[in-house]
């Protein structure tokens, strides 16, 4: 009897264990982007600093492109934890809805 | 001339408008329709007060000067943003639950409210600030100039147009950014304003980018062809400045004060953090896109010699774009006036609360309870200070003679106030952070950074004599200030940047490390730190005896007396009262003190709550020395319970003692006169049979031999006695010598079976044995041994009364080796089986064979050897168990 009770039990733990994964996995993501956007606007540095090596018209598409694309991640990261923040997310501090105790004017 | 007065009827009119939409958002907001007010949009665009007149203008002529530059202003803020799930989403969380006020606020609140921090801060923001409003007037000035060029005489009117400026926006912060006092609650109106005005600044520069890359470049390829081929062609960067501007300008965009007023203070929900993650660097973005373009076209087209700080407005200009110049005006124009207005308001804050409120608390006497009406003297001190602020940074325009020193105050200022930094990101993510520690560090870092930069900035021989600057200090020429510890040749800001951020960080850490902080500083330490487990803040007032009246008034005096009472009663409910005071409980306190510290600052307000709760207030040194008395009481009494257990356990050993005695004096007298009886039987038949043998005559032999064999056999029982008694005492005492030797097991159960059956008489005994476990070598007194199992076995055979008597010796080697021997007869009664190991015990009067001595021998062998005897019940027969120990049996070779 216990046996057949067991796997009943056991599935939406697994359910929510993938989703609270996943919450986690997207919250790593908002601490890794800052470093990626750094890595890459540092990366001028490297550059050859005398002569004609690098236009500047490469370097405004450069630099402006990786700003594109952190915008981009940025706002796809923010989409997530928005949708997160819907469903309710009791476990992680984050985000959490602060129950809008600024709403009443 | 028509020109410039167009100009002045289109501010007028853009300041009237500016009026109106933040007089309707507050309207709206008092009517409760604020929603829209307070969406994410509006809090994005909000913090766009971060591009000032300074990047507004000055990013152009950034570009001209050192090519891409400019942009590492912009990148290290939207590095921040992106990165706010790091700092920011804490940051914004901790002024939320904390109710912080300013960036002084902050660093006071999570160091112990210590109120000298606060005033640091607030002396190092106005010492920042200063000057860079001063830039904002000068910027205004710059751009009326050039729609007038030529009509104007410089100087006097400049000034004029400067001193207007000023006034109108101190006027305008006034009126609105005072109209609530609590910090913490939004300045609608303002926040409204600054919004509009960064969509103006925004939708400037792209019209103005718009027109130069379609309308003079012919496209986009055609503006990348021109920026390859004019001076700003090839990428060029200082490497090290581009690392280090982006990471001052990112530590500036967490401390200018401005900047933390709309990021923290005026954060309505933290969820808008989120929205503004992306859409801030965005904004950025677009704000510097077309700032190369504009700077090459301005090359191009305007004659040698012109101002590149303001290409912006002079390349429309130079093209007949009247209309277009007047709209990136009223961009530069914004971008000035919505700095000054946050800047006024957030140093205001920081003044008011830190500077004028402590000493008009100390100065005015008697204390917030008894004088005049505190929120009109808050409101005022506000006001005052706003108009101060503004006013110093007219003051230093004028003084500084608005020159090109100005150009590069931006920066400056943005060191200066990164210097706040340590103490800030210590504070939240170190608890170990200690008040002392973030003094040294911000002397330390203040001081260094004022000697290296913001001195020098004013040029050479204004505040430091020549000589300083070339030879050092008294001709020491280490300390120059622009090359310390003889490090030469680094850029002058690049160089103050690092030594004064080394300085204040060591200082910070190290003074850190060594210093001890107070109980309230661990507190709040632990609060901001771990602000996402708890939210709630230290518990410091006990408010049984305090007076809800007189907080009333108070609190009145401070938030007003509508919002008082609604707070007052509010709490009441909560508590469940029926009136309107509630229980001055420690949690009201504390909401109380919390909510003041929204208007008057987390130490003011604790300094009005300690003054009112007054003597009954106990401090959280007086909780800590109460619970340092409660543990070592606890400490004592868990001390006597201890040692009254210790009594206890000896008065119980000592009773038992005491039962032993009299016990064994009672076996005693029984010992003796068992003893005297089991000597006496002996001796009566002997006496009695010699007697007959020597009185009776005519006796027969064989009754002449019955007799004196049973005198000899008496004898022998007596000498058999006194033998066993012998053995007993020796073993008693002690005095016994092991014959220690090594032997087998199965030889020493051998010879006691064989022993055994030598005086065998009765029923055959069968003894079932198992030989593979007897194969245990032994080092021990074997005879001794032996002689145990001789008793054992015969006291089997003696008193087994089963109809087939089989006596079964069980070895069991574990970590002791253990021998049974048991039999399958009735077995020893349970009252019996405490006594058998007594001295004279015998199980049953009928057989009786021995002196009851055997087994009491056994036992005093065999604790001899280190080993224990006891009887095994419940085994279907006599079972009496010999366990030794595991050093006397050596395992099987």
């Amino acid at each position: 009897m216990s046996d057949s009770d067991l796997p009943r039990r056991g599935k939406p733990p697994v359910f929510l264990e993938r989703q609270s994964y996943r919450r986690r996995r997207v919250n790593d993501a908002a601490r890794v982007l800052p470093f990626i956007g750094t890595l890459l606007w540092v990366i001028p540095l490297l550059w050859p600093e005398n002569g004609a090596a690098v236009r500047s018209s490469s370097a405004i598409i450069y630099l402006f492109g990786v700003w594109g694309l952190l915008v981009l991640g940025a706002g796809l990261l923010s989409w997530r934890l928005s949708v997160q923040a819907r469903e309710g997310d009791p476990e992680r501090d984050g985000t959490g809805v602060p129950g809008g105790s600024g709403g009443t004017p | 001339m028509t020109m410039l007065n167009t100009l002045v009827a289109v501010c007028s009119a853009y300041a009237v408008f500016l009026f109106a939409i933040a007089f309707v958002a507050e309207r709206a907001a008092m009517r409760g329709q604020a929603r829209w007010l307070r969406s994410p949009i509006v809090y994005t665009l909000s913090l766009s007060i971060y591009c000032t007149a300074w990047t507004f203008y000055g990013a152009v002529g950034s570009a001209v000067r050192s090519g891409f530059e400019y942009l590492t202003i912009y990148l290290g803020p939207s590095l921040v943003l992106i990165g706010w799930w790091w700092i920011l989403r804490k940051l914004v969380r901790i002024g939320r639950s904390q109710r912080i006020t300013s960036v002084a606020d902050l660093i006071s609140s999570r160091y112990g409210k210590s109120n000298l921090l606060a005033v640091g801060v607030t002396i190092l923001a106005v010492v920042g600030t200063t000057p860079y409003i001063a830039l904002q007037l000068q910027s205004v000035t710059l751009s009326f100039e050039v729609f007038g060029v030529g009509d104007l005489p410089t100087g006097e009117e400049q000034g004029h147009t400067a001193l207007w400026v000023a006034a109108g926006l101190a006027l305008f912060t006034v009126i609105f950014g005072t109209r609530n006092l609590d910090a913490n609650e939004r300045h609608n109106g303002v926040v409204m304003a600054i919004a509009v005005e960064a969509v103006v600044k925004l939708f400037a520069l792209l019209a103005v980018g718009v027109f130069v890359v379609w309308g003079l470049s012919g496209g986009v390829s055609g503006a990348l062809q021109k920026i390859d081929a004019s001076p700003l062609g090839a990428w060029q960067i200082d490497g090290g400045r581009w690392a280090g501007l982006m990471m001052l300008s990112a530590a500036a965009f967490l401390c200018l004060p401005r900047i933390f007023q709309v990021l923290v203070v005026e954060n309505d929900n933290e969820t808008h953090l989120r929205t503004a993650s992306w859409a801030f660097p965005f904004y950025l973005g677009l704000m510097s896109l077309f700032v190369v373009p504009i700077a090459v076209i301005g090359l191009e087209m305007l004659p040698e010699g012109s101002n590149p700080d303001l290409f912006v407005l002079t390349v429309p200009l130079s093209v007949g774009q009247d209309g277009l110049a007047v709209l990136s005006f009223l961009g530069g124009f914004s971008s000035a006036t919505s700095m000054v207005i946050v800047a006024a308001i957030a140093l205001s804050t920081m003044v008011s609360n830190h500077v004028v409120m402590p000493l008009w608390l100390r100065y005015a006497g008697g204390g917030a309870k008894v004088s005049g009406d505190v929120r009109s003297v808050v409101l005022l001190a506000r006001r005052l200070s706003i108009i101060g602020v503004v006013m110093l940074g007219y003051l230093y325009y004028r003084l500084s003679g608005g020159g090109a020193g100005l150009a590069s105050i931006g920066l400056v200022s943005f060191a200066g106030m990164a210097q706040v930094m340590p103490a800030m990101l210590g504070g939240i993510f170190w608890r170990g952070a200690s008040r002392i520690g973030a003094l040294t560090g911000l002397t330390l870092g203040f001081g260094c950074w004022g000697y290296t930069l913001f001195l020098p900035s004013f040029g050479a021989g204004v505040f430091l004599p020549d000589a300083w600057i070339a030879a050092g200090p008294f001709g020491i020429g280490w300390l120059r200030p622009q090359a310390l510890f003889g490090i030469e040749g680094m850029d002058p800001l690049l160089h103050a940047v690092v030594w004064s951020l080394i300085l204040n960080t060591g200082g910070f850490v190290l003074a850190s490390l060594a210093s001890f902080p107070q109980p309230l500083e661990r507190l709040q330490g632990a609060q901001f730190v771990n602000v996402f487990e708890h939210s709630a803040a230290p518990r410091s007032w006990t408010g049984r005896v305090a007076q809800a009246e007189d907080l009333m008034i108070m609190a009145q005096r401070i938030l007003g007396a509508r919002d008082a009472q609604a707070l007052f009663e509010r709490e009441a409910q909560l508590q469940g009262l029926g009136g309107t005071l509630p229980a001055p409980t420690p949690d009201f306190l504390e909401t109380l003190e919390r909510e003041l510290a929204g208007s008057v600052g987390a130490a003011t307000a604790h300094a009005m709550v300690g003054q009112i709760v007054g003597g009954m207030s106990v401090s959280v040194e007086d909780l800590m020395a109460v619970a340092d008395e409660t543990a070592q009481l606890m400490e004592y009494s868990a001390r006597l319970e201890a040692q009254s257990q210790e009594l206890a356990r000896t008065a119980a050993q000592l009773r038992e003692a005491n039962a032993k005695l009299t016990r064994l004096s009672v076996q005693k007298d029984a010992f003796l006169s068992q003893i005297s009886h089991e000597l006496r039987t002996p001796m009566t038949s002997i006496r009695a049979f010699s007697e007959i043998l020597r009185d009776t005559t005519g006796l027969k032999p064989q009754e002449q031999s019955k007799y004196a064999s049973i005198i000899h056999d008496e004898a022998i029982r007596l000498t058999r006695l006194l033998d066993d008694l012998l053995d007993l005492s020796v073993l008693e005492n002690g005095q016994v010598n092991l014959n220690l030797r090594e032997g087998r097991l199965s030889d020493v159960l051998d010879r006691a079976v064989a022993a055994a059956a030598a005086d065998e008489h009765g029923a055959r005994l069968r003894i079932r044995r198992d030989r593979g476990a007897e194969n245990v070598w032994l080092n021990t007194d074997l005879d001794r041994l032996s002689q145990v199992f001789i008793n054992l076995v015969a006291n089997a055979r003696k008193y087994c009364d089963a109809e087939r008597p089989v006596l079964e010796i069980r070895v069991r080697q574990g970590d002791r080796l253990v021998i049974d021997f048991v039999d399958n007869g009735t077995g020893i009664s349970s009252e019996a089986q405490d006594v058998i190991f007594e001295k004279f015990s015998r199980i049953s009067d009928q057989k009786a064979g021995g002196a009851g001595l055997g087994l009491a021998i056994c036992r005093q062998i065999i604790t001899r050897l280190g080993g224990e005897i006891r009887y095994l019940p419940g085994q279907g027969g006599a079972a009496f168990r010999v366990t030794l120990p595991a050093r006397i049996a050596m395992a099987a070779q």
